[in-house]
């Protein structure tokens, strides 16, 4: 009895050492806490907060630049840290094992599904072929994939993000190990697929008694799964407690922070609609890639059919739906990024879906976008002051006048005028996504598109991020195309939502009525699959 | 609050990233492959400027008194105003009586005038055309199966056809060599450019409305930059020794003209007796094409993206 209450992992004041030149002298430091038989511990953190490289040391999976520099690692009992190379190899799989972020890339993809967890068991099991492929029919069976043989037999691209999600599971928990580590598992995946493998994971560790470490950023999962929280910041542990504890009473101000930055899934309200001109509109926008080739029949995707929206003045339209769904693919079609293969796009009055790439151009001054990933949307060759005034000198103004503008417009999102001749690799991801905000703003546009424009970002920064884009939108009575498949933040920057699936428009009203009263099957299932959602978070208990 | 461990992160980071992007260059400049490809490199620059500073005589003097000469042998030559001068000659004569270390101190200007002529003719045609290959939809296909065809051609037939056409020159060796290389750079330019044109920062480009040539040349052409300059020294290293082949077989440099290939083809036929016709030069070919490959390896440890991020 004893023995099954003493901790599966116990790590005492862990240090990892960066190496030199780095921004701070240690990765972890001198963090320490437990994970006890049946228990799911959450380690959450921002970027760079240290939880993925303690999920690595646990494992002895290490890059070789960092060096655990003290504290001890002790898997029931037994300091891995001091373990041999030979010792760790046996100890993965069979005591310890880890699922990763990307199911994409963490499967062999010229091995069958089977052969890959079969490698497993032959490594460490004295099993003959038979009793293998028995043992793992019984665990594909578990982890709910439809008709095991046939996954067994299939090859990774066969299956979809989810079901090699599963498989990674069921490799990682064929041989009963007493601890799971799963870092970031859901972060790839759709929610609706993301709530179905936290289940399975909740599920599968409930009945088998498996202490599971679950790194994450998203503290919707958090409230979905964990039992105790650990909150890290910079490589150090700030606070840790039972997952209520930490949600409704958090003690650090740090803690207070991240938890009240998450945004609420319930839609601010908004008022009736206001009375404005209409910046755009679409009727039957539609896309269809088509591969022509010579040799093969032409494969045909429709990425967006039948879409009609509109948006306008100082109004907020989100366009949310699943990867895949065809948002992005009607944001960009709306940019003119890509041509439309069929309906209209009415800017103000002028059609431009059909317009001649030489008659668009000065239309392209009235749609502006912002994309995804601060890292690659600036060209890291050329100033932030440069970056900002390309736009409107391409369309005539002068050098000085536009870095007045320049100017100006950092001042508007918060930025350091003075920052203009720095490069963009000088900046944070957020400050990235401001000046890329601001270069948008530059050319002084009537329709901005943000495309998943907060969703690199950690949860602090959208927060800021998000309210700089709406006291925008508010200041200029801007219209704004705001993509996203993140719930929460369209439920608190849009007025309206449309919900795409499968490239068309399920769902479509007003935030309120759209998240208070779904009537598609769809959006109630991607509504109730939103993790976390029971939750009202930054609602602190007093103490 | 939230602003300012936003800015306490950064304060960090600028610190630590200000610094990353400049050193790229004189990180290169520390390679240890980079120093001594370079200075090698160096050196035979400095030996084909000076040439006529390094004690050397005309290398196309014919003396028919002092042939086939071993290396290091005291010879009297006669200048031309009739007065006899005694002067050793270190790397011999050869069966003309012409001065060998004069010859493979002059033929260095050849083998290095090919190798960076080659190199900087082959990337400026690869360059424009990898550009509009990557960028124009369309004209990809037709280029790309031109290219290919070129591809195919091999340099040393293509040497022969345009020398039975036209007279063999420098101009003509340069040129068999440039065309078979061209694809390379085409190839090299056009996958960077498919990459680049995708991403955002492009697209964000377009959306500002920034017309196409500035697009080309300010956002995706500084991309090709390194990789560029690191394919260039592979090809200057194999322009040189090509046109060592094309010279040792009679069909690349003329005659009158000392270049390395042009002292072996000459020394090949009294080899066994007297080596050193085609020792020396060997030894200035091999060690001028290890340089610029070392030099080679160097720059791509350090320049290209792909390996700087192994490190």
């Amino acid at each position: 009895m004893s023995e099954a209450k003493k901790p599966v992992l116990e790590v005492r004041n862990l240090s990892v050492t960066l190496p030199k030149g780095a921004d701070r002298e240690f990765a972890v430091d001198k963090v320490s806490f437990t994970v006890n038989p049946g228990e799911i511990v959450c380690l959450v953190g921002e970027s760079g907060s240290g939880k993925s490289v303690i999920a690595f040391t646990v494992m002895g999976l290490l890059a070789k630049a960092l060096k655990p520099s003290s504290g001890e690692i002790l898997l029931q009992g037994e300091n891995i840290l001091a373990a041999s190379e030979g010792r760790l190899r046996e100890l993965r799989c069979t005591r310890m094992s880890m699922i990763f972020q990307e199911p994409m890339t963490a499967l062999n993809p010229v091995m069958t599904c089977g052969e890959q967890i079969d490698e497993v068991l032959n490594t460490h099991t004295s099993l003959d072929a038979a009793q293998r492929k028995a043992k793992i029919i019984a665990i594909l069976d578990r982890v709910k994939l439809p008709e095991p043989e046939r996954i067994y037999a299939s090859y990774p691209h066969q299956l979809s993000g989810g079901q090699r999600q599963r498989i990674m599971i069921a490799m990682a928990l064929v041989l009963d190990p007493v601890l799971l580590i799963a870092d970031e598992p859901t972060t790839a995946l759709d929610v609706t697929t993301q709530a179905e493998i936290l289940k399975l994971i909740a599920e599968l560790q409930a009945t088998e008694g498996t202490g599971v470490l679950f790194i994450t950023h998203d503290f919707g999962v958090v409230a979905e799964i964990a039992h105790r929280v650990a909150v890290l910041r910079w490589g150090g542990l700030v606070e840790m407690g039972p997952t209520e504890q930490i949600l409704s009473r958090p003690e650090h101000a740090y803690t207070k922070m991240l938890i009240s930055s998450v945004p609420s899934i319930h839609p601010v309200h908004r008022g009736a609609r206001k009375e404005g001109i209409t910046v755009l509109r679409t009727e039957k926008l539609g896309k269809v890639y088509s591969g022509k080739s010579f040799f093969q029949k032409a494969r045909v995707v429709k990425a967006a059919v039948d879409v009609d929206l509109d948006i306008r003045k100082g109004e907020t339209l989100g366009i949310v739906g699943e990867s895949g769904s065809g948002k992005s693919t009607v944001a960009r079609c709306i940019a003119r990024l890509i041509d439309p293969t069929d309906g209209k796009v009415f800017l103000g009055d002028t059609e431009i879906a059909t317009m001649p790439a030489g008659k668009l151009r000065p239309h392209r001054r009235k749609v502006q976008i912002v994309f995804q990933d601060p890292y690659r949307s600036m060209n890291p060759r050329i100033t932030v002051g440069e970056f900002i005034i390309e736009g409107p000198m391409n369309f005539g103004l002068k050098r000085d006048e536009a870095m007045a503008r320049a100017r100006k417009l950092m001042e508007t999102v918060r930025l350091d005028p003075n920052s203009l001749d720095r490069y963009p690799h000088q900046f944070s991801g957020g400050q990235r996504q401001r000046i890329c905000i601001a270069r948008a703003l530059a050319m002084e546009p009537e329709l901005l598109i943000a495309d998943e424009a907060v969703s690199a970002l950690d949860v602090s920064v959208q927060k800021q991020v998000l309210e700089l884009l709406d006291e925008i939108r508010q200041r200029l009575n801007l219209a704004v195309l705001f993509i996203t498949h993140d719930l929460r933040v369209a439920a608190q920057i849009c007025d309206y939502v449309a919900v795409m699936s499968k490239g068309r428009v399920v769902e479509y009203g007003s935030a309120e009525q759209v998240f208070g009263a779904p009537r598609d099957d769809y959006t109630k299932a991607l509504f109730a699959a939103a993790p976390g959602r029971h939750w009202e978070f930054g609602k602190f208990a007093t103490a | 609050m939230t602003v300012a461990t936003e800015d306490l992160v950064d304060s960090a980071s600028i610190a630590a990233a200000s610094t990353k992007r400049k050193s790229l260059w004189l990180l290169a400049l520390r390679n240890p492959n980079v120093i001594i490809g370079g200075s090698i490199l160096l050196i035979m620059l400095a030996i084909a400027a000076l040439a006529p500073f390094l004690g050397t005589v005309d290398p196309t003097r014919i003396d028919p008194a002092s042939r086939n000469k071993k290396p290091g042998t005291e010879i009297t030559m006669r200048l031309d105003d009739g007065q006899a001068v005694k002067r050793v000659a270190l790397m011999g004569t050869d069966s003309l009586g012409r001065d060998v270390y004069s010859r493979v101190i002059y033929g260095t200007r050849v083998s290095l005038a090919v190798g960076a002529a080659v190199a900087i003719i082959a990337i400026a045609i690869g360059v424009v055309i990898g550009l509009v290959s990557g960028y124009i939809r369309w004209l990809d296909g037709i280029i790309m199966r031109i290219m290919d065809g070129l591809m195919a051609i091999p340099g040393i037939l293509l040497a022969i056809a345009m020398v039975s056409i036209w007279r063999a020159g420098l101009i003509t060796v340069i040129f068999a060599i440039v065309v078979p290389d061209v694809p390379r750079v085409v190839r090299l330019v056009r996958s960077i450019v498919l990459t680049v044109r995708e991403e955002p920062y492009v697209e964000g480009a377009i959306s500002v409305g920034t017309p196409t040539w500035v697009l080309m040349f300010r956002h995706i052409l500084p991309n090709t930059v390194a990789p560029l300059i690191v394919q260039g020294t592979f090809l200057a290293a194999s322009a040189i020794l090509v046109e060592a082949a094309l010279s040792f077989l009679g069909i690349g440099i003329p005659p009158e003209i000392p270049s390395w290939g042009n002292i072996m083809a000459e020394g090949r036929t009294l080899f066994r007796v007297f080596p050193h016709n085609i020792f020396y030069p060997g030894i200035f070919l091999a060690f001028t094409v290890l340089a610029i490959n070392i030099m080679g390896d160097g720059l791509r440890d350090t320049l290209d993206p792909k390996m700087s991020k192994k490190v």
